[in-house]
């Protein structure tokens, strides 16, 4: 996992309440084994049509917002199932980080654990924000260091997990993290009850 | 005297193995972890990459549910993709010790009714999948909830996972359901009232008597949805009915161990006095059997209601909503959910796909014969659930009325394999999202209770399962 410190780059503006995992990754791209690739298929039932042609408006299919690199959102986004290909499609897009009102618990994790940055902001902040990327030339800059959003005329912060934000700006890997109290897990099995099942 | 605890408190204690102080996450151990093909193969290779073991196989139990098709079994696996991803999790599974309910197995079913099933799902454990509706198995008493693939490394790794803390929130039922008024219909009724992301953060404990008098398949029925309402887990305390089903089941404990073990899980229930960080009263005599009529699972109504406009969303977001719900479900505000036709039902899922489940759908069928335009099918949830209902009569039951009788699997709830909605067509589906696209590319979903599927499946339309005969 990458270190984040300083994201700029060009916003997509998907003002949308409740952007579903189904919605960011089809359940038919699931079958791959492979970790990378997912990109292609971001927001795919959106992206093209029955006939597997482009839908040209569609935000991320606009020449316009090729580059964009900071995906803003409505509330709850990420809702529904725990597949992790939802974050990883996005990132593989070419995507650092989300913007939204709020997220869905294991999306939220899910991003963290892979070093994609979720950024939650107020309903207004993100309506402002939302308005702004309607211009691609306007870029946004989120500093993780001072939990700071700027883009031309705004300027909001942002409350993260301390943890989270350590991890993310260390590139830390979690298991290692919990390697180092082996011992600590090895001494809690000792005491575990003979009850507990085990096959 | 210890300060009166919540189930969930007490649970989570339980299992600390290191205490992060509240600056960091707690580490947790795991008491098993449930595995399927579609989110573990990256895992199992990460762990490769980085030489690593799989620490506690014992704690591990695998299945294939989300790919499997459900039919022509004996021909093997058609799509080339699912195939390779199935045998990925049995090398996986074979290289690192762990036992697989492979799909020869008659024990291979979703991967949430197998676990209770083989009664290897107790009271006062930790269990997670990378899998959303792990929340299932918190009708047992046990904190168990969804994770991605990292974290399925991780806990194949260490057995254990850092977690904050979730808030509390107590959901209390009280009063009786009426007749035709199921747990499904209990979750949704919730669902609606506290919106899909009213659960966001928190760790809800289903409580109240209309909680308590449901057997363990309600039960699991509204833990599983509880994702569904963007909780953490859901969970119930555990009782005599909790015990009576886990008696002599597979894994279960025996002996003395049983002795211990049903000691320890009675200690378990919050005490008197816990509090919670938000507790919501509902009156099961208010609830009716429900009809969702949008693309979430928030946007449902009672089947003797109607499909509702957007002017009636006072939030824009909520209201854009509700308009491109109703543009994607071919729906016009005002019609009476009753008069809404159907094409086709699901009878399964994790949700829905358990014995009894099958039973309550197969006695209000007898006799009767789906609608002609209707296509019907029943996906059980498991092969024991598949043999019980077999050895039950309920297959000729349900093949009499024209249903097709399949091989157990996720199938049509979320259509991983071939059994997927055509463009357009309209489900009647005991599963538990109506997300676009979920059930097929341009597939129209109402949740509903099995019995309301059924009786639309005759009816060709939903009908008020409470008034039909
Ligand atoms: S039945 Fe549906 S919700 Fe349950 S595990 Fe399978 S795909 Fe997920």
């Amino acid at each position: 996992m990458e270190a984040i410190s300083v994201i700029t780059g060009q916003m997509a503006p998907l003002p949308r309440a409740n952007v579903d995992t189904d919605a960011i990754i089809p359940k038919q791209f699931l079958k791959r084994v492979e970790r990378s690739g997912f990109g292609p298929f971001l927001f795919y039932e959106w992206a093209y049509d029955e006939e597997g042609e482009l839908i040209e408006d569609f935000i991320l299919n606009q020449p316009a917002y090729a580059a964009a690199k900071v995906l803003v959102s409505g509330p709850n986004f990420g809702s529904g199932s725990s597949r992790e290909h939802a974050p990883w499609s996005i990132e593989d897009r070419g995507f650092a980080a989300v913007i939204a009102p709020s997220f869905a618990d294991i999306f939220h994790n899910n991003c963290i654990n892979i070093g994609l940055l979720p950024v939650v902001l107020t309903d207004d902040e993100v309506a402002r924000l939302t308005q702004i990327a309607e211009d691609p030339d306007n870029l946004v800059t989120i500093d993780l260091e001072d939990q700071t959003v700027t883009a031309v005329g705004f300027d909001a912060s942002f409350d993260i997990d301390p943890f989270a934000k350590h991890r993310l700006a260390n590139g830390l890997d979690n298991i290692a993290l919990a390697l180092e109290h082996a011992d600590a897990i090895a001494s809690y099995e000792s005491t575990r009850a003979p009850h507990k099942p085990a096959l | 005297m210890t300060a009166p605890r919540t189930m969930y408190e007490k649970i989570w204690t339980d299992h600390v193995v290191r205490d992060g102080g509240g600056n960091e996450p707690d580490l947790l151990y795991i008491d098993l972890h449930l595995v399927h093909e579609v989110t573990s193969p990256q895992a199992f290779e990460a762990l490769e990459l980085t030489n690593r073991k799989v620490r506690r196989p014992d704690l591990t139990l695998a299945t294939v549910d989300h790919g499997v098709p459900t039919e022509g079994r004996a021909l093997g696996i058609k799509d080339p993709l699912s195939k390779k991803q199935i045998e990925t999790l049995v090398d996986n599974c074979r290289n690192n010790g762990i036992e697989l309910y492979d799909i020869s197995d008659i024990r291979q079913g979703i991967v949430h009714v197998i676990g209770p099933e083989q009664g290897i799902t107790q009271p006062g454990m930790t269990i997670v999948c990378g899998d959303s509706h792990t929340s299932t198995h918190g009708a047992f008493g046990a904190l168990a909830f969804g994770i991605g693939t990292s974290e399925v490394e991780h806990v194949l790794a260490t057995q254990s996972l850092p977690q904050s803390r979730p808030k509390s929130m107590a959901v209390n039922v009280n009063g009786e359901l009426a007749t035709g008024v199921t747990a499904k219909d209990v979750i949704l009724g919730i669902i609606t009232r506290i919106g899909v992301a009213g659960g966001t953060g928190y760790v809800i404990e289903y409580r109240g008597t209309a909680i308590v008098a449901l057997s363990m398949a309600g039960r699991m029925t509204i833990c599983n949805m509880s994702i569904e309402a963007g909780a953490r887990a859901g969970m119930i305390a555990p009782d005599e009915t909790t015990f009576e089903y886990l008696r002599g089941r597979n894994q279960a404990p025996t002996g003395d161990d049983w002795d211990t073990a049903v000691e320890y899980w009675k200690s378990l229930p919050s005490d008197p006095g816990a509090t919670f960080d938000i507790e919501i009263d509902i009156d099961a005599a208010e609830l009716a059997p429900y009809v969702s009529w949008g693309t979430n699972p928030a946007q449902t109504v009672s089947v003797t209601g109607a499909v509702p406009s957007p002017t009636e969303f006072d939030d824009p977001l909520e209201r854009d909503a509700a308009e491109r719900a109703l543009v994607y479900m071919d729906l016009e505000a005002g019609t009476p959910i009753e008069e809404i036709p159907v094409d086709r039902i699901f009878l399964g899922s994790c949700t829905n796909g358990r014995i009894e489940d099958l039973r309550v759908g197969a006695k209000l069928l007898e006799g009767k014969t789906i609608h002609p335009d209707v296509h019907a099918m029943v996906v059980p949830g498991s092969g024991l659930v598949k043999l019980q209902a077999e050895e039950e009569g309920l297959d000729i039951i349900f093949k009499n009325a024209g249903f097709e009788w399949r091989e157990p699997g996720c199938s049509m709830c979320l259509g991983m394999n071939p059994d997927i909605l055509m463009p357009g067509e309209r489900c009647a589906s005991t599963s538990n999202r109506n997300f676009e696209g979920r059930q097929g590319r341009n597939g129209r979903t109402h949740l509903v209770s099995p019995e309301m599927a059924v009786a639309a499946a005759v009816a060709g339309h939903f009908v008020d399962v409470r008034e039909w005969k």
